[in-house]
C-alpha cells in the first residue's frame, strides 16, 4: 500500500512552518531577525491556503479526505491563523513573549483544526482534536508570569481533558454498535439507545470545545486570563474546528437520525444564545464580556446545525467565516491598550480610545455592530441566513429565541462600542503604536464590511459545500 | 430620465461621508462640506419632483440589479407616487437641519457629519428600496447613526434615551426580519414588485410582524413610550431627522408594505389601527400640554400628530391616504421647524423649561414672526399646510364613521390649545430679565427658518403639485384594497 501524502500537503506546510519557527528560535536572535517569524508564519499559511484550493478530492486512506466543505474550512481556519499572527506580534514583543514557540503553537492548533474538518474517521476526529487542544492549552499559560495566566491554562486542561474522555468515551459506544468508526459506516448505522448516546458524548466532547451551555463555563475564566492574542485566536479556531466536526457528523453523516439529534441541539443552541447574551449583559470586564458574546455565538453557530438542512451547513459555513473576522477584529483591538504595563480589559479602558486611535474606534463600532447582527455588517447577513435555515426547517420557537437574544445583545455590545465613543481616557491607560496589528485588524475590518456589503461571492462559495456534501 | 438617478441619490451622502472622513479636521471646512454634499441629493430628488409624470400609478422608475445572486436577492430601487414626496422630504430636511444648527454641535465635528451624512443615505434608501431585505437593511441601519448622533451630543439623560430607542426599534424590527425570511421561503423572492402578485401563507402572522415594527417607529400609541426620551435628549439637528423623517418610515412602511402586501389583513385591522391612531392623537395632545418642557411637549406633539396619519391611513378610502400622506411631509416640515425652534432658544438660555422664558418676541421680533408660522402651521391653521393634510384625513374620517372624524377633530382644537398656550408663555408677556440678554437670530438660522416657513406656504396655499404626484398611486393602492373580496377574511391562520 503506497502512502500517498499529496492531500496532506497544506497540513505538511503549515507543520514546517512551525518547525521552523520551534528550530530556528534556537539560533536565531535579537529582535530584527525575529520579525522574520510572523512574516514566515503567515507567508506559509498563505501559500497552505492557496493549496487548500488546489488540492484535489484524493484521499488519504479512509481518515482522511479532502472535500468541499473540508477545504471550506480549512481555507477559514488559515485565515484566522495568519490573521491572528498578525494581531500576536506586536503584543508580544511589548510583553517580552516574542518566542519562536508562540509561532509553533499557533500553526500546530491550526493543523489540529484543518484534520478535524477534514476527518473521515471518529478515531482520527478524537487525535485532530488533541493536535487542536494542546497546544490552546499552553497558549493559554504562555504568560509564563503571570497566575492568571497559569490558572487559566490549567483549568483549561483539566476540564479540555474531561471532555475529551467524553467524546472518546462517546466513540467507543459508536464503534460497538456500528462496528467502526469510520463515518461512512456510521451512516448506515440504524438508530439505537447506545448509537444516540455515543453520538450525544461526541457532540458533548466537540460542545465543549465551541463553548456550547452548558458546557461552557471554563470560557470566560480562561479567556480572561490568557493573553489576549492567544484569546483572540483560540476563540476563533477551536470553533471552526468544533462546528465544522459537528457539521459533518450530523447534517452531513447522519441525516436519517435527524428526528432524534435535532431536539438536542436546537435545545443546546437555545440554552446557548440565552445564557451567553444574558451572562454578557453583566459583565465589566471587556474579555469576559466577549468570552460570553463567544458562547453566544457558539448558540448561532448551532443553528446551522440544527437545521440539519443544506441552508443549515452553508449558512454556519459563511457565518464561521464571518465570525472569525468579527471575532478576531474585536479581540485584536484589545492588543493596542494597556494599562500600568499589564492588559488593559475593563470596558470602562476602552474610554477616550476615539480621539486617541479614531481607526481603531471606528474599527471596534464595526466589529461590535456585526456581533450585534446589524446591516450593513456580514453579522448581519449571516445571521439572516441563520434565521431563515431554522424557520426553512420548522425551528420557528428557535429562530424567536435567536431573535430575541439577538435584541438583548445590543445592550452590551453597544455600551462597548460607545464606550469607546466617550471621553476622557482612563488614568493610566495607553493606546499602543501596532503597525502589525493594525494590518490584521484593517484586514478583519474590512471583511467584515465586505461580507455585509457585498456578500454574494462568500455566500455562493459557502452554497457550494453544501451542494458538493452529498 | 435615467435609473443611476436612484443610486445617485441614496449614495452621493454615503460619498460625502467618506470625504468628510478624510478630510482634515478643520470645523468650517467639514460643515460647508457636509452642507454641499446634502445639495446633491435636494438637487437630484428636484429633479424627479420635477419629471415625476401625473397619472402614473405605478414605479415610474426603476433601478435593478442582483445583489446576492446566490440566494436570488436584488438590489432593487424604485420611485412612485408614495415614495417621492418622502424621499423629498428627506432631501430637503438634511440641508435645512444641517444649516440651521451650523455650530451648534462643537465636538467632534467630524464624527457628527459623517453619522448625519450615513443616515441619509440609510433614510432615502429605506423609502426607495424595493427588495425587502435590502429594505431591511436601510431601516436597520438608521439605528447605529442615530443611537451615536442621541448618545454623544445629546443632553444629561442620553445614554440611557439613545439605548432605549434602539432597544424599542429593534425590538419590532427582528419580528419583521422573521417575517421577511418567511416571505422568502414561501415566495422564493423578496422582490416586491413580485410579492404583489404571489400567494402569500400566514398572512395575518405576517402582517403582525410588519405591523408592530412600523407601529414602533411610528410610533402608534402605546408602543410610543422611546419617543419623549429620544426626542428630547437628541441635539437639535438629531431631532429634527428624527421627528421629520424617522418617524415617516414607520407610517411609510404601514403604507407601502402591509396595506399592500397584505390588503385583506389590513381591513379586517383597520379598526384596530384607527382606533389606536384616535386615542394617539388624544393622548399625545392631552400630555403634551401637561409638559413644562418645550422639546417635550413637541416631542409628544408628534405622537398626537402621527396618529392623524395613522387614521388616516387606515380609514382605506382616497381622501383619507392623500391626506395621510401630505401629512407624514407636512409632519416633517412642522415638528423639523419646531425643534429648531427649541434648538435655537436653547442655544440663547440652555435650558428648554418654558418657565425661564418670556417676551422672547419683544428681544427677537423676527424669529417670533417665523415661529408664529411654524406653530400655525402644527396647529393646523388654514393657510398652512398642516391645515390641507388634517382636513383631508378628517374628511377621509368623515366618510368612514363622523364619530372618527369628531373625536380626530378635537385633537385638531387641543393641538391649537397646547401649542398657542407654549406660545403665550414664550414669546410674549413680560421679558424675563434671562431673555434680555438673549442675541438676535442669526443668518444661518433665519436662512433654515424662512426654508422650512416658505414649504410651509407653499403646500398650504398650492398644494396641488404634492397631492397630483401620488393621486394616481394613492387610487391605486385604495381600490387594491377596496378590490379584495369581502367573504375571503383570512383570520389570523391565513389562506388554506
Amino acid at each position: 500500500m503506497s502512502l500517498d501524502l499529496r492531500p496532506l500537503f497544506p497540513e505538511l506546510a503549515v507543520v514546517a512552518a512551525s518547525l521552523v519557527a520551534l528550530v530556528g528560535d534556537v539560533f536565531v536572535r535579537g529582535p530584527r531577525a525575529r520579525m522574520a517569524w510572523p512574516v514566515a508564519g503567515v507567508v506559509a499559511v498563505s501559500v497552505a491556503g492557496v493549496l487548500v484550493w488546489r488540492a484535489g478530492d484524493a484521499a488519504f486512506g479512509s481518515l482522511y479526505a479532502r472535500d468541499a466543505l473540508g477545504n471550506a474550512l480549512q481555507a477559514v481556519a488559515l485565515a484566522v491563523a495568519a490573521v491572528g499572527l498578525l494581531l500576536a506580534r506586536d503584543y508580544l514583543v511589548r510583553t517580552g513573549l516574542d518566542r519562536g514557540e508562540y509561532y509553533a503553537l499557533v500553526l500546530l492548533s491550526t493543523v489540529g483544526a484543518m484534520l478535524m474538518v477534514a476527518s473521515q474517521d471518529l478515531l482520527f476526529l478524537f487525535v485532530a482534536l488533541e493536535t487542536l487542544s494542546l497546544p490552546l492549552y499552553v497558549l493559554a499559560g504562555f504568560a509564563r508570569d503571570s497566575h492568571r495566566s497559569q490558572e487559566a491554562s490549567l483549568k483549561y486542561f483539566l476540564l479540555g481533558s474531561f471532555a475529551s474522555a467524553l467524546l472518546l468515551y462517546g466513540v467507543a459506544l459508536v464503534y460497538g454498535v456500528a462496528g467502526s468508526t469510520a463515518l461512512s459506516r456510521l451512516a448506515e448505522a440504524d438508530a439505537s439507545f447506545p448509537l444516540l448516546v455515543g453520538l450525544g458524548l461526541v457532540v458533548v466532547g466537540l460542545g465543549f470545545k465551541a463553548a456550547v451551555v452548558p458546557f461552557h463555563a471554563w470560557a470566560p475564566d480562561v479567556y480572561e486570563g490568557a493573553p489576549v492574542p492567544a484569546v483572540a485566536f483560540m476563540s476563533v479556531v477551536a470553533k471552526v474546528g468544533a462546528v465544522g466536526a459537528l457539521l459533518r457528523i450530523l447534517p452531513a453523516t447522519v441525516p436519517h437520525l435527524l428526528s432524534a439529534w435535532q431536539p438536542l441541539l436546537a435545545a443546546l443552541s437555545a440554552a446557548t444564545m440565552l445564557v451567553g447574551n444574558l451572562a454578557a449583559l453583566r459583565q465589566t470586564n471587556l474579555k469576559r464580556m466577549l468570552a460570553y458574546s463567544s458562547v453566544a455565538h457558539a448558540g448561532y453557530l448551532l443553528i446551522g446545525v440544527a437545521a440539519g438542512s443544506d441552508a443549515g451547513v452553508w449558512s454556519a459555513v459563511y457565518y464561521l467565516a464571518v465570525y472569525g473576522a468579527m471575532k478576531l477584529g474585536a479581540f485584536g483591538v484589545l492588543t493596542f491598550l494597556e494599562r500600568a504595563g499589564v492588559e488593559a480589559d475593563e470596558v470602562e479602558d476602552l474610554r477616550g480610545l476615539a480621539d486617541r486611535s479614531p481607526a481603531a474606534a471606528a474599527a471596534f463600532a464595526v466589529f461590535m455592530a456585526s456581533l450585534t447582527g446589524l446591516p450593513p455588517t456580514a453579522g448581519f447577513v449571516g445571521k439572516f441566513y441563520l434565521f431563515t435555515a431554522a424557520l426553512e426547517a420548522g425551528l420557528l420557537w428557535l429562530a424567536l429565541v435567536a431573535v430575541a437574544t439577538s435584541v438583548v445583545s445590543v445592550a452590551y455590545y453597544l455600551r462597548a462600542a460607545y464606550t469607546a465613543y466617550l471621553g476622557p481616557a482612563r488614568a493610566g491607560v495607553r493606546v499602543l503604536r501596532a503597525p502589525w496589528a493594525g494590518v490584521g485588524l484593517g484586514l478583519s475590518a474590512g471583511a467584515t464590511l465586505l461580507f455585509g456589503v457585498l456578500p454574494g461571492p462568500l455566500t455562493s462559495w459557502a452554497q457550494r459545500v453544501a451542494a458538493l456534501l452529498r | 430620465m435615467p435609473s443611476w438617478v436612484l443610486s445617485a441619490t441614496v449614495f452621493s451622502p454615503l460619498a460625502g461621508a467618506v470625504l468628510v472622513a478624510l478630510l482634515p479636521r478643520r470645523d468650517g471646512l467639514l460643515r460647508t462640506v457636509a452642507i454641499l454634499t446634502t445639495l446633491l441629493p435636494l438637487a437630484l430628488a428636484g429633479w424627479l419632483f420635477w419629471q415625476a409624470p401625473l397619472g402614473e400609478a405605478g414605479f415610474w422608475l426603476t433601478e435593478r440589479g442582483l445583489w446576492v445572486p446566490a440566494v436570488g436577492i436584488g438590489y432593487h430601487l424604485g420611485v412612485d407616487g408614495i415614495s417621492l414626496p418622502l424621499v423629498a422630504l428627506t432631501a430637503f430636511l438634511f440641508p435645512v437641519a444641517l444649516v440651521g444648527t451650523w455650530d451648534a454641535v462643537r465636538t467632534r465635528v467630524k464624527e457628527y457629519l459623517v453619522l448625519l451624512l450615513l443616515l441619509e443615505t440609510a433614510v432615502l434608501g429605506t423609502f426607495l428600496a424595493l427588495d425587502l431585505l435590502l429594505f431591511y437593511v436601510f431601516w436597520e441601519a438608521v439605528l447605529v447613526p442615530m443611537y451615536f448622533l442621541i448618545g454623544l451630543w445629546g443632553s444629561e439623560r442620553r445614554a440611557y434615551a439613545a439605548l432605549k430607542f434602539f432597544l424599542f426599534t429593534m425590538a419590532g424590527s427582528v419580528l419583521m426580519l422573521l417575517a421577511i425570511a418567511g416571505l422568502y421561503l414561501a415566495t422564493g423572492t423578496l422582490d416586491f414588485l413580485r410579492l404583489l402578485g404571489a400567494e402569500l401563507p400566514a398572512q395575518g402572522w405576517l402582517f403582525a410582524a410588519f405591523a408592530v415594527a412600523f407601529a414602533i417607529k411610528v410610533p402608534l400609541f402605546p408602543l410610543h413610550t422611546w419617543l419623549p426620551d429620544a426626542h428630547t435628549e437628541a441635539p437639535t439637528a438629531g431631532s429634527v431627522i428624527l421627528a421629520g423623517l424617522l418617524l415617516k418610515m414607520g407610517t411609510y412602511g404601514l403604507v407601502r408594505f402591509c396595506l399592500t402586501l397584505f390588503p385583506e389583513v389590513a381591513r379586517a385591522a383597520a379598526p384596530l389601527f384607527m382606533a389606536l391612531g384616535v386615542v394617539g392623537i388624544l393622548y399625545g395632545a392631552a400630555v403634551a400640554y401637561t409638559q413644562p418642557d418645550v422639546k417635550r411637549l413637541v416631542a409628544y406633539s408628534s405622537v398626537s400628530h402621527l396618529g392623524f396619519v395613522v387614521l388616516g391611513t387606515f380609514v382605506l378610502n382616497p381622501q383619507g391616504l392623500a391626506g395621510a400622506l401630505l401629512q407624514m411631509v407636512n409632519h416633517g416640515i412642522s415638528t423639523g421647524a419646531l425643534f429648531l425652534l427649541v434648538g435655537v432658544l436653547y442655544e440663547r438660555a440652555h435650558t428648554r423649561d418654558m418657565d425661564a422664558f418670556g417676551g422672547v418676541a419683544r428681544v427677537m421680533p423676527t424669529f417670533a414672526a417665523l415661529s408664529l408660522f411654524v406653530v400655525f402651521s402644527s396647529a393646523a391653521l388654514p393657510g398652512t399646510n398642516g391645515f390641507v393634510g388634517e382636513f383631508l384625513v378628517l374628511l377621509g374620517a368623515f366618510r368612514k364613521d363622523p364619530r372618527w372624524a369628531a373625536l380626530a377633530a378635537g385633537g385638531v382644537i387641543l393641538s391649537a390649545v397646547y401649542l398657542l398656550w407654549m406660545v403665550q408663555r414664550v414669546y410674549f408677556g413680560p421679558v424675563r430679565p434671562e431673555v434680555r440678554t438673549f442675541a438676535p437670530l442669526r443668518p444661518h438660522e433665519g436662512a433654515a427658518l424662512v426654508a422650512l416657513v416658505l414649504a410651509v406656504l407653499w403646500i398650504g396655499l398650492y398644494p396641488r403639485p404634492w397631492l397630483a404626484r401620488s393621486e394616481a398611486a394613492v387610487q391605486s393602492l385604495v381600490q387594491r384594497v377596496a378590490s379584495v373580496a369581502e367573504a375571503a377574511s383570512p383570520g389570523w391562520g391565513g389562506r388554506p
